[in-house]
């Protein structure tokens, strides 16, 4: 796996492992997935041949992975100056190569998470650094405060700091589905609503801030476990 | 953490930058506010009626950006208002990148305990609203947000250089925010990581705390990432966590943790037992039998006398050229060489390793309890679903609509369960239910009078979930049968058909169903015990049967077709009875499958421990106990594969090509990770009689890992019904603690310390039980000197004496009842805490209806000065009361 670790230099990996947490081996992954093609070595080719083996035959052409392909078209829309490793870092991908990873592509949230996650002022690209984020938020070993707190981030679909009912009722769609058939009806979904906030709003402001939501997440085991991404 | 922390009374507030893009000046200074309150105060009374009426009225009007702020209807206020809700810091830390900077400035002082300087915190609680509060607590201008960095800066470069990453790697900041302020931080003496912290003396203390903790946790992190990358499994995992969600995973993470405790297990036996005695090999007492092959399945022949058993043991001190037993001492110590007991050895090794794998049972046991439990999890349950259900890890579209059919399924019936039971008048679908017999004050924790009124929601799919929501309701919810959604009207339909006075006979039909299949499962478990007994009893008087190695095979094959067949058995039999719920099924499933299990192993031990030691006087029994051990664990190999085979491709092929279904079959966790606990009791109960049986139990750990995983892949679909991985899996790793692990270690006790030895063979061949080496042992001591004279007194005193376990065992009681004590008054304390909030927040709507009317006066006012006309604010009258 050493193989590109060379490109990027020792000491910004080195700094990557400290401020984020991944290991040396998920920042290089990511460096992959996000980087230009020419870092690509053989031995990473055979492993992500590897990883992706579940997405079908017919979107893997040529063998080479998806992420990766959709970079490799990125990387064909950038400038040619911009294809070393230090462009590569300080350049944005727009949300749509992001959001065709295969490990994003069936999330309901992922516009959301891109979102959050950009530091853009249009919020609407994510650097290499950002993509770190992402990933070191929903790694095995980030703290259960740091994925609550960027769960609620996500869920505050009007980025105003509460979740307040429209947010609520966002969220709900997203979890059953957008369409007209999967979407739970307007009385079900103001009784769900009312009954979300009756458990979880405890001083009763009629929304749920932060630590209200740290609460109720702090209830459930599963919840660490299951906010995770591998890449 | 600061939800109990009062609210600051912000109201001057400069509106943020995010919301409003213009930095307009507050219309009130300090001063005025203050003024107002005074004011306030003293009118209060006089403006009461005026005021809400005010309110009522706003609260028609257009809402703003969709803040309800109060309960009930009200939710409109002028922007004024509006502006300063949204820079609460209860808000802002959700949002504003300075409120995260100064929460977490307040982490660090804490974790300091510097009392030279007070929290922020505190300050703005004691201190009367000030300018100096605006830094800390309000949405950032530029410069407070740098003032505030700064201030974090400063407590950061106290901190030692490691405690200062740990820090910045839990903010929830971007990496380039968190790389400036660790540019920041860093001190000017060292520029490069590695340097020294140069904490203060009064920090010296939580700094070497704070390093320790640290140490360990990048030691635990870097053994982690070594792992991780040592591991071919992590995409296998991935795929299997993207296709099938954590459910499915949690049998592979299982069978992983499995795969530690054996690993760990053969490194020592390996060290101490399996490599010393293969440096010195014994004389072998005859000529080596040749390997047809078959001993790969039996075990027996060309392995018996090889490391593999018990027997092939010396009893004698390894390094010494002089050979001899032990007791005779003749054999002094060589000067510069240690002596190397074989029987202590072993016998310590065996010891060492159980307590070991005990230990850490016990501690990911206790761990696993204290995530999945925590202190008042019962409540809260559209919450928790709404919040904590998605599966990130879910990578397949396929799956993902599942996901997303399971989620509005259960909050779907969440919502009914609720209507019907709020106080809330229901929905006109629910007009004629208004003669069940559900009080309207509904209380979820109580077993409800008539529990066969609530099979109404038969054929509803109800999560495992609700166990957490209502232990009660949940009992009486069936379990899904199709995934649809249920009709209203066909759930009255059934309702009513139900209802009345049959629900009395149906009760006792019910239970009688139940007793039955209890009855019927039971007697199949004696059954299996028995007829285990009878045909172990026949092989041992079946002379010929011994001299055929083959047919040493057909006891496991039995027993093992027993353990596959029963269950199923069992399963078939479960759907006479009433399902009661979800949860209650594969719980009652796992009973009885455990039941059976326990019954079978247990007359196994038996006829091994009680019966072929006695038919075997003259032979090495021990070995022979090993070698059906080992066929045990192959033949449950065999099964598994076969099993897998016919139950889950097999069937797959039938179910596509004959009943032309779409369906797959499921996954069952539940059987298979039973499974791979029976497995495992084998592996525990042979080491002592073949120290190289983990070994055995790796290798297939192994193979049963991939096929499995080729088969889930192929033949299986994802899991309908949501699972509770977490409950799951401490669920089973009680199991795996309780009957099994702590049932193959009474096994092995009672084998070292009642059953004697066989004489010929093995490294106790001299003794009256294996216990003894160790007696004599300390007895050498004894003899040796006074120089390790504490030994013999520990034996004595700690060992022998039963007092000692006794006070121990009181010891843990007491300390399990403090424990229970001190969680009922975390409880209460949780309670009042709660009450406590409110309270805040009922103050909060009240000051915040205050200010909004000192607001709208100030408007009014401002109106009536440049206009003369009053017809701006029409008082219109509504009578609705505000719930406060």
């Amino acid at each position: 796996m050493g193989g590109s670790g060379s490109r990027l230099s020792k000491e910004l990996l080195a700094e990557y492992q400290d401020l984020t947490f991944l290991t040396k081996q998920e920042i290089l992954l990511s460096m992959y997935v996000v980087s230009a093609p020419h870092l690509v070595d053989n031995e990473q080719q055979a492993r992500s041949g590897n990883e992706h083996t579940g997405t079908p035959i017919a979107e893997r052409a040529n063998g080479s992975p998806l992420s990766a392909r959709a970079h490799r078209r990125f990387c064909e829309l950038l400038p040619q100056e911009q294809q070393s490793v230090e462009a590569s870092l300080r350049a944005q991908v727009s949300f749509e190569r992001i959001l065709s990873l295969p490990e994003l592509k069936a999330n309901p949230f992922k516009e959301r998470i891109c979102r959050v996650f950009s530091t853009s002022p249009t919020r609407d690209r994510l650097s290499f650094e950002d993509f770190l984020d992402l990933l070191s938020v929903f790694s095995d070993t980030a703290t259960p405060d740091i994925k609550s707190h960027y769960a609620f981030r996500i869920f505050d679909f009007d980025d105003d700091g509460t979740l307040n009912r429209e947010d609520l009722s966002q969220l709900v769609n997203c979890l059953t589905g957008e369409s007209e058939d999967t979407r739970l009806s307007a009385s079900e979904m103001k009784q769900l609503i009312d009954n979300i906030l009756e458990e979880s709003d405890i001083d009763r402001d009629g929304t749920i801030n932060l630590s209200e939501f740290q609460h109720v997440i702090s209830r459930s085991p599963d919840f660490a476990s299951s906010f995770k991404i591998v890449l | 953490m600061d939800m109990a922390q009062p609210l600051p009374f912000v109201l001057d507030v400069p509106e943020t930058p995010e919301d409003q893009g213009s930095q307009e000046p507050s219309p009130y200074d300090e001063s005025e506010v203050h003024d107002s309150f005074h004011q306030l105060i003293q009118e209060q009374s006089r403006w009461a009626a005026q005021e809400g009426l005010e309110l009522q009225q706003r609260a028609r009007g257009a809402t703003g950006s969709g803040q309800h702020t109060l309960s009930g209807s009200e939710g409109a206020h002028s922007t004024a208002t509006l502006r300063i809700l949204a820079s609460m810091p209860s808000r802002t830390i959700g949002r504003s990148r300075g409120a995260i900077i100064s929460q977490y400035y307040n982490r660090t002082v804490q974790l300091r305990r510097r009392s030279s300087r007070p929290l922020l915190g505190n300050l703005v609680r004691s201190a009367r609203p000030s300018l100096r509060m605006y830094d800390l607590e309000l949405d950032p201008r530029a410069q407070e947000e740098e003032e505030k960095q700064s201030l974090l800066v400063k407590e950061l470069q106290s901190l030692a250089v490691a405690q200062r990453d740990h820090m910045l790697r839990g903010m929830p900041l971007s990496l380039a925010d968190k790389r400036s302020l660790r540019e920041k931080s860093r001190t000017p003496r060292g520029k490069w990581r590695g340097q020294r912290g140069h904490g203060g003396i009064c920090s010296c203390c939580g700094w070497l705390r704070y390093a320790c903790v640290l140490t360990l946790h990048s030691l635990g992190l870097a053994l982690l990432s070594s792992l991780q990358a040592l591991t071919p499994w992590r995409d296998a995992l991935k795929r299997i966590g993207g296709q099938f969600g954590s459910s499915v995973l949690s049998y592979f993470l299982f069978l992983k943790t499995l795969l530690a405790f054996n690993a760990l297990l053969l490194l020592l036996l390996l060290a101490f037992i399996v490599g010393p005695q293969a440096a010195f090999p014994p004389a072998l007492p005859g000529p080596v039998p040749v390997c047809t092959g078959l001993e790969l399945l039996t075990g027996a022949g060309c392995f018996t006398h090889t490391v593999m058993y018990y027997g092939h043991y010396s009893n004698a001190t390894l390094n010494q050229p002089c050979g001899g037993p032990l007791e005779g001492g003749q054999c002094s110590p060589r000067v510069g060489g240690l002596p190397y007991n074989m029987p202590l050895a072993y016998l310590f090794t065996v010891g060492v390793g159980f307590f070991i794998t005990c230990i850490s049972l016990v501690y990911s046991m206790a761990h696993s309890f204290g995530e999945s439990y925590r202190v008042g999890s019962t409540s809260g349950i559209h919450a928790i679903t709404v919040f904590c259900s998605w599966d990130y890890k879910v990578t397949q579209k396929r799956a993902s609509r599942l996901q997303q059919d399971n989620i509005r399924t259960r909050l779907k019936t969440g919502v009914r369960w609720r209507n019907l039971g709020s106080l809330q008048p229901p929905p006109p679908g629910f007009k004629r239910f208004s003669c069940i017999s559900l009080s309207s004050s509904w209380d979820y924790r109580c077993v409800p009078p008539c529990p066969a009124d609530f099979s109404i929601f038969s054929r509803n799919e109800v999560s495992p979930c609700w166990s957490g929501w209502s232990r009660s309701l949940d009992f009486m919810i069936r379990p899904p049968r199709p995934p649809r959604v249920l009709v209203l009207q066909e759930l009255l339909a059934e309702w009513q058909l139900r209802q009345g006075p049959r629900s009395v006979c149906r009760r006792l039909r019910q239970a009688a169903a139940l007793g039955l299949v209890w009855l019927l499962c039971l007697g199949t478990a004696l059954g299996c015990a028995v007829a285990v007994h009878v045909f172990s009893e026949f092989m041992i008087q079946s002379p010929e049967a011994a001299g055929q190695e083959a047919a040493l095979l057909v006891l496991p094959l039995v027993v093992g077709l027993l353990n596959l067949g029963a269950p199923y058995l069992c399963r078939i039999l479960a759907a006479l009875e009433p399902h009661d719920s979800p949860v209650l099924e594969v719980y009652m499933a796992i009973c009885r499958n455990l039941i059976l299990k326990l019954a079978v192993l247990g007359t196994l031990c038996y006829h091994w421990l009680g019966r072929r030691v006695g038919v075997l006087q003259g032979q090495c029994w021990e070995d022979f106990v090993g070698q059906e051990l080992y066929r045990f664990l192959v033949m449950d190999f065999v099964l598994t594969l076969l099993d897998t085979l016919f139950g889950e491709l097999v069937w797959r092929i039938i179910s596509e090509k004959k009943l032309k279904r779409r369906r797959k079959p499921e996954f069952d966790i539940a059987r298979n990770v039973l499974e791979l606990i029976y497995g495992q009791t084998l592996a525990w109960l042979g080491v002592l009689f073949s120290p190289l049986l983990p070994a055995v139990q790796i290798i297939k750990l192994l193979l049963v890992f991939y096929i499995k995983k080729t088969s889930l892949l192929a033949n299986c679909q994802a899991p309908r019904r949501p699972w509770l991985a977490s409950h799951m899996s401490t669920v089973f790793l009680t199991l795996l603690c309780f009957p099994a692990f702590l049932g193959a270690a009474v096994f092995l006790c009672y084998a070292v310390w009642q059953v004697k030895p066989s004489g010929i063979c093995g490294p106790f061949r001299t003794l009256d039980t294996m216990y003894e080496a160790g007696r004599v042992w300390v007895r050498h001591l004894e003899a040796a000197g006074p120089r390790v004279s504490w030994l013999p007194w520990v034996h004595r005193y700690l060992v022998e004496n039963t007092f000692f376990v006794f006070l121990v065992s009181a010891l843990l009681l007491a300390v399990v009842y403090l424990n229970i004590q001190v969680v009922r008054g975390q409880r209460k304390v949780i309670c009042l805490l709660k009450e406590q909030i409110s309270n805040e927040g009922e103050d909060k709507i009240f000051l915040i209806n205050k200010l909004h009317s000192i607001y709208e006066r100030k408007e009014r006012e401002e109106r009536s000065r440049f206009r003369t006309s009053q017809a701006a604010v029409p008082p219109t009258l509504f009578t609705d009361e505000r719930d406060a």
